[in-house]
């Protein structure tokens, strides 16, 4: 038997309906900076305002990704992470009070290796709300979106400044949950994110969709944040929170200060 | 001479498919240029002024076609008649120019200023940066350190092009990891470059390009074969790491059903995972570096380590139509291990006066294994020269 969640689309509503600002989504890789650190960080995330949380499981390949997360995926791995111990970990964020929405992000060959379904089950099982994979395009995902339906996933879909008009609409036809804007050509942690190829990436997908767009890779400066209000309706902070948790004696404290600063 | 320039032009398969195989699986980013490079690559095809070109610099600038040599001494020792296909005489010594030379031909019509590669023998990125110099264009190859110290000699050539050799630290520092960087980069630098994959891997349309390009070995072999042996070859062999010297080979055979078409990949030093390359043989389906292939992974999907004495095929993937004549059974995929590869380096150099790439040693040993046994013509790719390897087998000591 498979528990239906009650709220299949909360990753949707949870950004739908914010204010000016943009919500400030969080981005932390299981495992890291130790393998026991993900559940502490998570609540962290949350006590500083987060209203969505993404967590990365690592993977030993991940081409959308720049040097700082490479480099805690590959700590994360060396230390034992795994996609079952990542879901473990999400459960037991839950367990201690986690609320807000979770999107893992993660790549497409750990996911087939444990099985689209038995992946899309686990992750419901454990509380996750959504998935966000780089290396699956528009083109591959029927099968696993037929498994996030089922389960109450959200799947998100990603567009670029490359992606031309028609495509961004179907991306977002095909998402469950946000569309991802990437900031610009690039991978993550890229030196400038967002600026004007940002901007008009942001504008032309408004123009194409009503869903909530959510703007990623390289942002790490609150003045960015605040300058993307009425264009993005949430803005991922991932390589910057992990340095800051690396560096810290308390990753937890840490990830608290950082966030509670890039959210107010 | 006349040379036509041989290519076996097939339409794109339909989704990038082979079968289970292929597909697409990459960043957003750089979906819009995979769509443009498949058209650019079709219309090309179809184009006689483009081919001609192709054609006249495979013939008087990289030395096609290459030929097929009866090796006597060899044929003796094997105990059944074994033909060469000798892509080592290419020029930058191997296959690599087939493909390096077809795809900046393309990048230069889609009018891309700036190339990147990955590299892990040193022979693609050479090939590569090669063709940059002949067309003028910037060229940055990607390579793992570990790769650097072993192809050294590949490095400074390369950078006597005026190439930019990247040294990539990640990972395992091989093949594997300058592939992603590779495609790092050219996520990041998609509107002004193109990426020269080296390999019949990656996502759609490489695979197809790649194979097409290379389909000029098969297509040429094919021809020598009935007019010098007087027959098609009962086997075909082909060394196998991503699998671009053995797909262009097999290409030209796999309509005939008579010919038995072989795979040879590194066993390196066992079967343990880490200890081998061997990905269609004992890796399992699994998607790297775009395409869904076969793949050395763990129970967790992370991409395995690997190991081969040679660089080019210490890679835990292969081409997606390897996987798809796998499951067919149309070929078949065999292997040698780092020991019996050396021993055919020496062998080779000491009975035929050619010193193969280690690489294409992990081919011929299949045939001096199976000669006894095979009534042939056997017919070898080999893929490359050795003279890259020599700091390797020199360092494994004398001949046993």
């Amino acid at each position: 038997m498979t528990e239906v969640r009650e709220l299949p689309n909360r990753v949707r509503s949870v950004l739908q309906g914010g204010g000016a600002a943009p919500h400030l989504v969080p981005y932390l890789m299981a495992g890291f900076p130790k393998l026991a650190d993900t559940v502490g960080l998570l609540l962290a995330a949350e006590a500083a305002g987060a209203t969505l949380v993404e967590l990365g499981i690592p993977y030993s390949d991940p081409l959308a990704d720049g040097p700082t997360i490479q480099a805690a995926g590959q700590r994360a791995l060396a230390q034992g992470m795994t996609v079952r111990l990542a879901l473990e970990q999400v459960a037991e964020a839950r367990a201690a009070g986690l609320q807000i929405p979770l999107v893992v992000m993660t790549y497409l060959n750990p996911v087939l290796r444990m099985g689209l379904m038995e992946f899309a089950e686990r992750a419901a099982r454990s509380g996750v709300d959504g998935l966000l994979l780089p290396d699956l395009p528009l083109e591959e995902m029927a099968e696993l979106s037929s498994s996030a339906a089922e389960f109450g996933l959200a799947l998100n879909t990603m567009v670029a400044p490359t992606t031309p008009d028609q495509r961004i609409v179907r991306a977002a036809q095909v998402s469950s949950g946000f569309l991802y804007c990437v900031s610009r050509t690039g991978v993550t942690g890229s030196k400038s994110g967002g600026g004007d190829e940002a901007t008009s990436l942001l504008t032309r997908s408004r123009a194409l969709t009503p869903i909530p767009l959510a703007l990623g890779f390289g942002v790490r400066r609150r003045q960015q944040i605040q300058e993307l209000a009425g264009l993005a309706d949430a803005v991922v902070v991932g390589s910057l929170l992990l340095e800051v948790a690396d560096a810290a004696p308390d990753p937890a404290v840490a990830i608290f200060e950082a966030v509670s600063a890039l959210a107010a | 001479m006349n040379y036509p320039g041989r290519l076996l032009i097939t339409p794109p398969p339909p989704g990038g498919r082979y079968g289970a195989f292929g597909g697409t699986y990459v960043p957003e980013t750089v979906m819009p240029a995979l769509v443009e490079l498949a058209d650019e690559a079709r219309v090309a095809f179809a184009d006689s002024e483009f081919l001609s070109e192709l054609a006249e610099l495979q013939r008087d600038y990289a030395g096609r076609p290459t030929p097929i040599y009866r090796a006597a001494r060899l044929s003796a020792h094997a105990g059944t008649e074994v033909w060469l296909k000798r892509e080592d005489l290419l020029h930058t010594g191997a296959h690599k120019l087939n493909n390096a030379l077809g795809q900046l031909l393309l990048a230069r019509r889609m009018g891309k200023r700036r190339i990147v590669a990955e590299t892990g023998a040193g022979q693609h990125g050479l090939a590569t940066a090669t063709a940059c110099a002949l067309l003028g264009l910037p060229c940055v190859v990607f390579m793992g350190s570990e790769d650097m110290r072993r192809q050294a000699v590949n490095v400074a050539k390369m950078e006597l092009l005026g190439a930019r050799v990247e040294a990539v630290e990640s990972g395992s520092r091989t093949l594997k990891d300058a592939t992603s960087e590779a495609i790092r980069d050219w996520v990041t630098n998609v509107r002004d470059t193109h990426y020269v994959i080296g390999s019949a891997v990656g996502p759609h349309p490489y695979p197809w390009l790649v194979r097409t390009l290379q389909s000029v070995i098969g297509v040429e072999a094919r021809q020598q074969m009935l007019e010098q042996a007087g027959s098609l070859p009962a086997v075909v062999v082909a060394c196998v790491g991503g699998g671009s010297n053995a797909i262009g080979m097999f290409a030209g055979f796999l309509d005939d059903p008579m010919v038995r078409l072989v795979g040879v990949e590194a066993g390196g030093r066992g079967r343990a995972q880490g200890e081998h390359g061997a990905s269609l043989s004992l890796g399992s389906p699994g998607v790297l570096h775009g395409a869904n292939s076969f793949l050395l992974q763990d129970e967790d999907g992370q991409v395995a380590a690997t190991h081969s004495i040679s660089a080019g095929l210490d890679y835990p993937g292969v081409g997606p139509e390897h996987a798809m004549l796998r499951e067919s059974g149309r070929a078949e995929y065999a292997i040698v291990d780092d020991v019996g590869a050396l021993e055919t380096f020496h062998l080779l150099s000491e009975l035929e006066g050619i010193i193969p790439a280690l690489e294409s040693a992990h081919a011929i040993r299949w045939a001096v294994e199976h000669g006894p046994s095979e009534p042939g013509p056997i017919l070898v790719c080999l893929s490359g020269r050795g003279d890259k390897d020599l700091d390797t087998v020199l360092a494994a000591g004398p001949p046993p």
